[in-house]
């Protein structure tokens, strides 16, 4: 081909030239993304890093002295919040699929014509700040609210606490409790939306086949829908835990000093101690490889690479 | 498993479906002997495929009975129903290769062993090399025959086809009738096959009930129906005719005749579905034929003279001809091309038959019904 070209062309330098320009074209086009990536990705996990083996105060500036200690410390004097965020995170991600998965299916299969204005309803809650409506939740859920009062009067607090849902029964706010339940209304939107595309896409004469194949209501879920909206399952059940694991948002609003996260150590160690940064930042790594690593797990587990 | 040697005969009995105000299925009598190839026929929205889903289930009947043998199935739940589907785009499992596919109803009823069974199915429908592939890998043929073998080896009571070779090409439609044929004779299974495709109805079947409106037009063997048509529907519908319309004039014996536009007809009074008043006389294209204005037509034949050849096909085998007749209507004409000379548009013609040949129905009915529908189901 080259040399066919060569032989043919009589203006051999022009060619030659447009060619080059030709080559270089692509990295033109991916020039910005790449300087992108390279200034906001890859240069802050640079410095995360290398911030997570310095020492110093802000008053007399950090050194890399390669204090890998800062990792065993941060483990040990903050084990029981790495807990609560690992905990938080998966409930927050169980319950928002199994809240999410009916919703989802109703409004794929029974929606009809309002299809479109429920999946616009989940979605409407998000034109609203985040942190307001957590804030709302906090004025909900409080102790002379009306939902405390008569969880309380109808004892259902008592039960609540035998289930080790809250610590006392009188009052809801403060609890791992009110934490999840802010993340999973939260992130519910987040579940829902990829579920919802992907079961909206099966072709509801499967569900025909399932049943004439002998497959009861539930057979049929089992082993023709279920499968099918398996990509919907992963892509939501991973766009709901990767931020819920980083949130501090629902743990600092409606939770208590009881129910600290990863994010609200960092966030204290980072702004607030003179000598936290090496901390916070080795807290940072920890949390973003610890997602990745359990992301991988998950995508392998499920076999599913193929379905993303 | 399901019980092949109890009687096997499926029954509606007064069968309705309404969809709010609109009747799909009226009040449907209709018995389907074991082991039958049944054909269900009719244009898109006469209440064919409704009745076969409500004999797979997937669909509530408002009224009426169905009888699978002595056994009342009409509120059985579909995957208790010794009845399987062969669905109109297939709807196989995407998410499953086609071993599994097919093993999909035997599993779900709790066979362990399905390996054996699922091979010799698929040797049947000859897709055994392909096992391991997933639905989309196929062709079309090739997906069709495996949602025949996904039904047929559950070995149900009946097996539902629902327009199965709509999807393929003409070749491959072809190709399949004749295989769906075969393994219907090899099973000994009854097959209702829904269909709009009157040439597929009549290559396949044994029986064909036509559909019109929610109910049944007429049922016969294919022959029977080409060449006795009871009502001009089915007559339009199952293949061409050229009907008259005309007034009885008298009987004699075997024969009867109809006076049509000053031609006088004779029809075999066994053929003629009325006794006196007004009728509708009917002949089939590919028994007319055709001789120059001037010249007589062979003694004893039914005669219609003045015709003006308006369109000539030439198609090979035959040469296809439309005739304007002085009352306006135009007749078909198929000559088969046996030497005979060919007339171009514009030529003065006769046209004339055995009276043997011609049926009569009664003349209170729309001459053009069924006439458009199949124009349309043809296109």
């Amino acid at each position: 081909m080259t040399a066919a070209t060569e032989q043919l062309a009589p203006s051999a330098p022009a060619v030659e030239e447009n060619r080059a320009k030709r080559n270089l074209l692509p990295y033109f086009l991916l020039a910005p993304g790449v300087l992108w990536l390279v200034i906001f990705f890859l240069i802050p996990i640079i410095t995360a890093v290398s911030a997570s083996v310095q020492t110093g105060s802000l008053d007399e500036g950090f050194s890399l002295t390669w204090r890998w200690a800062n990792y065993s410390d941060m483990f040990s004097t903050y084990n029981a919040e790495i807990v609560h965020s690992m905990i938080y995170s998966v409930a927050c991600t169980v319950l928002c699929l199994a809240l999410g998965y009916p919703l989802a299916y109703f409004i794929a299969f029974r929606g009809g014509r309002w299809k479109n204005l429920l999946m616009a309803l989940v979605i409407a809650p998000a034109f609203t700040s985040f942190l307001i409506r957590t804030i709302a939740w906090e004025t909900i859920l409080s102790d002379h609210g009306w939902v405390t009062r008569v969880l309380v009067d109808t004892k259902a607090t008592n039960v609540m606490v035998d289930l080790g849902l809250i610590t006392n029964n009188h009052q809801l706010l403060n609890t791992p409790f009110s934490v999840v339940f802010g993340m999973v209304y939260n992130f519910l939107p987040f579940t829902v939306l990829p579920l919802y595309t992907s079961l909206e896409k099966i072709d509801p004469r499967l569900h025909e086949a399932g049943a004439d194949l002998y497959g009861s209501g539930y057979k049929t879920w089992r082993y023709v829908t279920w499968p099918l909206s398996l990509p919907g399952v992963i892509a939501g059940t991973l766009l709901t835990f990767i931020p819920a694991v980083g949130d501090y948002i629902n743990a600092y609003m409606l939770g208590s000093p009881n129910t600290q996260v990863i994010g609200q150590v960092i966030e204290n160690e980072a702004l607030r101690d003179q000598f936290g940064y090496p901390t916070a930042s080795a807290m940072g790594v920890v949390l973003t490889a610890g997602t990745l690593l359990v992301v991988m797990l998950y995508v392998r587990k499920a076999g599913t690479e193929d379905l993303l | 498993m399901t019980n092949l040697d109890a009687g096997g005969d499926l029954r509606l009995v007064g069968l309705t479906k309404r969809f709010g105000a609109f009747t799909a299925v009226d009040n449907l009598d209709l018995t389907i002997p074991q082991g039958s190839f049944f054909a269900l026929l009719g244009a898109s929205g006469c209440g064919k495929t409704t009745t076969l889903r409500m004999v797979s289930g997937l669909e509530d009947p408002t009224a009426g009975r169905i009888y699978l043998g002595d056994a009342d199935v009409t509120d059985t739940k579909p995957y208790k129903r010794p009845v399987n589907t062969v669905f109109q785009n297939y709807a196989l499992f995407p998410h499953l290769d086609i071993f599994e596919n097919v093993a999909f109803g035997l599993r779900r009823r709790g066979v362990k062993d399905v390996k054996k069974a699922v091979e010799d199915i698929l040797a049947l429908v000859e897709l055994g090399h392909l096992a391991k592939r997933k639905p989309t890998q196929l062709s079309g043929g090739q997906q069709q025959r495996v949602a025949v073998a996904r039904a047929l080896i559950n070995q149900p009571q009946v097996l539902l086809l629902d327009e199965p070779l709509g999807a393929l090409d003409l070749k491959l439609r072809r190709q399949m009738q004749i295989e769906l044929k075969r393994i219907q004779t090899e099973v000994g299974l009854t097959f209702v096959h829904v269909t709009h495709d009157q040439e597929e109805a009549m290559t396949m079947a044994d029986t064909i009930a036509v559909m019109n409106a929610g109910g049944i037009e007429q049922m016969g063997s294919p022959e029977e129906l080409y060449e006795n048509p009871a009502t001009t529907f089915v007559a339009n519908f199952l293949g061409q005719s050229n009907l008259v319309a005309g007034s009885i004039s008298g009987k004699d014996g075997d024969t009867v005749t109809v006076e049509a536009h000053g031609s006088r007809i004779a029809l075999p009074a066994a053929r003629s579905r009325v006794e006196s008043g007004a009728a509708i006389i009917g002949v089939r294209p590919e028994k007319v034929h055709l001789v120059h204005g001037g010249q007589d037509a062979p003694a004893g034949h039914n005669v219609f003279t003045g015709g003006v050849v308006t369109d000539a096909s030439f198609i090979g085998v035959s040469t296809q001809y439309l005739v304007k007749m002085p009352w306006g209507e135009e007749l078909a004409v198929f000559e088969q091309n046996a030497g005979q000379e060919i007339f171009r548009p514009g030529s003065e013609v006769s046209l004339h038959w055995d009276p043997s040949q011609t049926f009569g129905l009664d003349g209170s009915q729309d001459i053009e019904a069924g006439a458009e529908i199949d124009d349309e189901a043809a296109a």
